[in-house]
């Protein structure tokens, strides 16, 4: 625990963080008091309800296929004997890599009428037209979550695999000298053992969807976040739409806090974390079933899409587009970076604060520091340019005032902009994850330190930041791949001339030609591989320790 | 005292960075930089060549949602000298905002009609694209009109991109300008009627189902036509339609327009004037019309021969600024008409 005078300065850096990622969300909700109430009801008049129901309907259905396909294969993972579990054990993060957009452009172009599966099926049964035959349609609500839920499942299996694996086996095996089959036990006791994590992994599910624009258009599917970008661009009422955004905000939030507020009382970390699992065996039948389950999730989220893209990026690309595209490559790993190990570092220092503070309200700096990512990435962006523009007009005006040349736009449009937004944004994440890692560690290790007479940051040093260190990996890496697929921020904050990846595919989709930016994606993708197959590698290389 | 010492060195420090840097800049001032809304990869070879001609570096950025807002919140201090949008909506926008100077350089009014920049040389058109109707020539030869849209004999053989996509709002505010509100109401409720499928997709998508026979009409830039017949797979759906210029015996087809306008506070004036005049100058207009396949809106310049053969057209001479004004009333029947749902 904190001694007095370290919790103050803690205490301070803290609030000092959470208050600075929270000021765009307060810029978003201030702009918002002045939304129009006619436009309120004529929205509420014609479209608005329909956008509510879908808005409902996505959440739950993504949320639950994500926890259903995450918490399945976390637990055939840890659990069984599986055949190739060790292959499938990474392969299964990799749809985090790709990004939803633009695995909704490729399904959906496969999918519906004029896209080759239903031709084929056409071309093979000689049928002629759409009443000749039942095919289910992709633009729907159901495709959307489904193919949506295949690109997010990652975050519930890295959350939930990191909790089975770190559970107390002598719990379960008590569970079944007392008598419970094995499936029981896990049931009874895995599965609810590890209820923290997949909820906060749920919650990263649930933000990440509802914010979201661009995918949910490729399936025509229309929610909450139409009716902000129709209120804004179409109708010109910024307010109206910064109001909505908040609406929105603050539904998500409620959902989460609710979540949090059922499970309030119960603890959850085992003190004696032990890592000899007894695998439950599987007969040769389930084992089929349980990898089938895995290598289709692995195939329908990652395999397919990538194949198709690399099929367009060897029709329409050549060796002199990859080279060009290098510079913009390093771009966004620049930023990557950047965003990532800044949001891993305040994410720790968050949730240590959270967890060795004595204060009342230690764990308001970490879950305020987290709203950004349940707001639409263009509303955040358009919230920084409301955060910077004041403090550029203020540095230009001191200048004029002392008769010094203006330095100009400072923050407005520079990288710095970009990277801060990414902070706002991903800090959800990152906080999330290491949350959910300090969570199996038992409480009790936070006092045995001081009884010995050792300081604070040596205990850290040597007992907490080890007993993280794959929490804390698994934030950077999650916090680097969303970093390398954002859009919005991106496009709308970045200085002149400078490109990323995700920019420049966005270049080419919005002009109907994915073909030529395929390769721009492929980039994507591979880039947002490395640190999982190097994070992958990193803890097979050291046994015990496992990711 | 040595405290003070170490400050009063760092300001000067600071001082002469700040003057360095400043003077860096004004050594760079051949310059001049653009927001657009119109994808780079489009205009890079315009740009590249007026940095061959004149010198000028051009500097891009390029954003569709939110570039307005940006400018706006950067006020004096912008560094934007020259907008490009996609839209009219979005010039007048700027407009509106007063985020656009006039420019009255004689070139620029010389050579682009009054119909296509604004009464006070605040923004310019660069281009025109016609919304046509894309027809199976399974239908044969068809003359038609927008309005046909709403006709119960294309029942379930209509398909169309979102309601909400800036195409079709300006569309729909044309028809406003024409029929009123009451009666565009009725027309879009009707056109509903008739979709074969929720509208979806990019206007090269529906010229694919066209193909596929899920529908006869659909709506579409003039300009995807010569995309999608320059592109080795979706020539085959472009192979399969007309084009079609529609209300040609009455006021004419929709026109919208890619455009420019000078930034109320651009720090290069002189350069962003070079660029305007170089933007509508023969060889861009030509350039512009051969890569993109548009209409150049300079008088005298033609289209390129493939855009060409689709034919001679009459356009709707509604003023471009009321497609604009009437943008919002169009949205809110788009909503009502639950056209997307």
């Amino acid at each position: 625990m904190i001694e007095k005078q370290k919790n103050r300065r803690w205490r301070g850096a803290s609030y000092f963080i959470a208050l600075t990622l929270m000021i765009p969300v307060l810029v978003m909700l201030y702009a918002g008091i002045n939304a129009s109430n006619e436009l309120f009801i004529h929205l509420w008049q014609t479209v608005l309800p329909d956008y509510i129901a879908n808005t409902l309907i996505l959440g739950v259905f993504v949320v639950l296929l994500s926890v259903i396909f995450g918490v399945i294969s976390a637990a055939v993972i840890v659990h069984t004997n599986v055949v190739g579990k060790n292959a499938l054990r990474w392969l299964l993060m990799l749809p985090l890599a790709m990004p939803a957009y633009l695995v909704a452009y490729l399904y959906t172009d496969m999918f519906d009428y004029a896209g080759p599966v239903q031709r084929a099926l056409r071309a093979w049964f000689s049928w002629q037209s759409p009443s000749d035959y039942w095919f289910f349609d992709i633009r729907t609500l159901g495709g959307a979550s489904v193919v949506i839920a295949l690109v997010l499942f990652p975050y519930v299996y890295m959350l939930a695999r990191t909790a089975f694996e770190q559970q107390d086996q002598n719990l379960l095996r008590a569970s079944r000298l007392l008598g419970l089959s094995a499936k029981q036990s896990f049931y009874k006791v895995a599965l609810p053992l590890a209820r923290p994590a997949i909820a906060i992994a749920a919650s990263l599910v649930l933000m990440e969807t509802l914010a979201d624009f661009a995918t949910v258009q490729y399936f025509a599917v229309n929610t909450l976040t139409t009716a902000i970008y129709d209120t804004w661009l179409g109708y010109n009422d910024l307010a109206s739409a910064n109001a909505l955004a908040s609406i929105l905000m603050l539904f998500i939030l409620f959902a989460v806090v609710s979540e949090q507020r059922a499970r309030a009382g119960q603890t959850y970390q085992s003190e004696r974390p032990n890592k000899n699992h007894q695998l439950i065996k599987l007969t040769m039948i389930q084992q089929l079933f349980a990898s089938g389950f895995c290598w289709l999730l692995v195939i329908a989220g990652f395999i397919l899409p990538f194949i198709l893209l690399l099929f367009m990026a060897w029709q329409y690309s050549n060796i002199a587009q990859l080279q060009a595209l290098l510079p913009t490559g390093i771009n966004s790993i620049k930023i990557a970076v950047w965003a990532a190990s800044l949001t891993t570092f305040f994410a720790l220092l968050l949730v240590l604060f959270q967890r060795l503070s004595h204060d009342r309200w230690r764990a308001l700096p970490m879950n305020i520091s987290g709203f950004g990512y349940a707001i639409p990435g263009t509303v955040l962006a358009m919230a920084m340019l409301a955060t910077f523009a004041p403090i550029d007009h203020a540095i230009n005006d001191v200048a004029k005032y002392f008769s010094l040349p203006t330095p100009g736009l400072v923050l407005s449009g520079s990288i710095f902009a970009i990277i801060f937004a990414y902070v706002v944004r991903f800090a959800a994440i990152a906080n999330g994850t290491i949350d959910s890692g300090i969570k199996q560690i038992p409480k009790s290790i936070d006092y045995a330190p001081a009884s010995l007479g050792v300081g604070l940051f040596t205990m850290l040093r040597k007992i907490h930041l080890p007993l993280l260190k794959s929490s804390i990996f698994v934030a950077w890496l999650l916090v680097f791949v969303e970093a390398m697929k954002e859009l919005p921020a991106v496009l709308l904050l970045r200085p002149f001339n400078f490109e990323t990846l995700s920019t420049q595919v966005y270049q080419l989709i919005s002009d109907e030609m994915l073909e030529q930016g395929a390769l721009g994606a492929i980039l994507i993708v591979l880039l947002g591989l490395l640190p999982i197959i190097w994070l992958n590698r990193a803890k097979t290389g050291n046994g015990e320790e496992e990711v | 005292m040595l405290k003070k010492s170490k400050a009063s060195k760092l300001v000067s420090k600071l001082i002469c960075g700040v003057a360095v840097t400043l003077s860096f800049i004004a050594s760079a001032a051949q310059e001049v930089n653009v927001y657009s809304y119109r994808q780079p990869f489009l205009v890079q070879p315009l740009f590249d060549q007026f940095t061959e001609q004149s010198g000028i570096k051009v500097n891009v950025v390029f954003a569709k949602k939110g570039m307005a807002e940006r400018l706006a919140r950067e006020g004096e201090y912008s560094p934007a000298d020259i907008l490009l949008t996609t839209d009219i909506s979005r010039l007048i926008e700027l407009y509106d905002r007063g985020l656009l100077q006039a420019n009255h350089d004689k070139v620029l009014t010389d050579a682009i009609p009054a119909q296509y920049r604004a009464q006070d040389n605040s923004w310019f058109a660069l281009t025109t694209r016609v919304r046509n109707i894309y027809s199976s020539k399974r239908l044969g030869v068809v003359e038609i009109n927008y309005e046909d849209l709403a006709d119960v004999k294309y029942q379930g053989r209509i398909c169309t991109r979102s309601g909400k996509h800036a195409y079709t709002v300006a569309l729909v505010a044309s028809m406003i300008a024409e029929h009123g509100e009451a009666d565009t109401l009725i027309w879009l409720e009707k056109f509903k009627a008739n979709l074969a499928r929720k509208p979806q997709g990019n206007d090269r998508g529906q010229v694919q189902a066209i193909h596929q026979g899920l529908c006869d009409i659909s709506l579409g830039n003039s300009y995807y036509f010569g995309k999608m017949l320059k592109n080795e797979q979706q020539k085959i759906w472009a192979d399969g339609v007309n084009i079609n210029f529609p209300n040609q015996a009455n006021r004419g087809a929709h026109v919208n327009i890619s455009g420019m306008g000078l930034a109320k506070y651009s720090p290069n004036v002189d350069n962003a004037k070079k660029l305007m005049i170089f933007l509508v100058s023969e060889y861009a207009q030509q350039l512009y019309a051969e890569t993109n396949m548009e209409y150049p809106v300079r008088v005298g310049v033609v289209p390129s021969k493939l855009v060409a053969s689709w034919g001679e057209f009459k356009a709707d001479s509604l003023p471009l600024e009321i497609i604009a004004k009437n943008r919002t009333l169009a949205l809110k029947l788009i909503d009502k008409a639950r056209f997307d749902l």
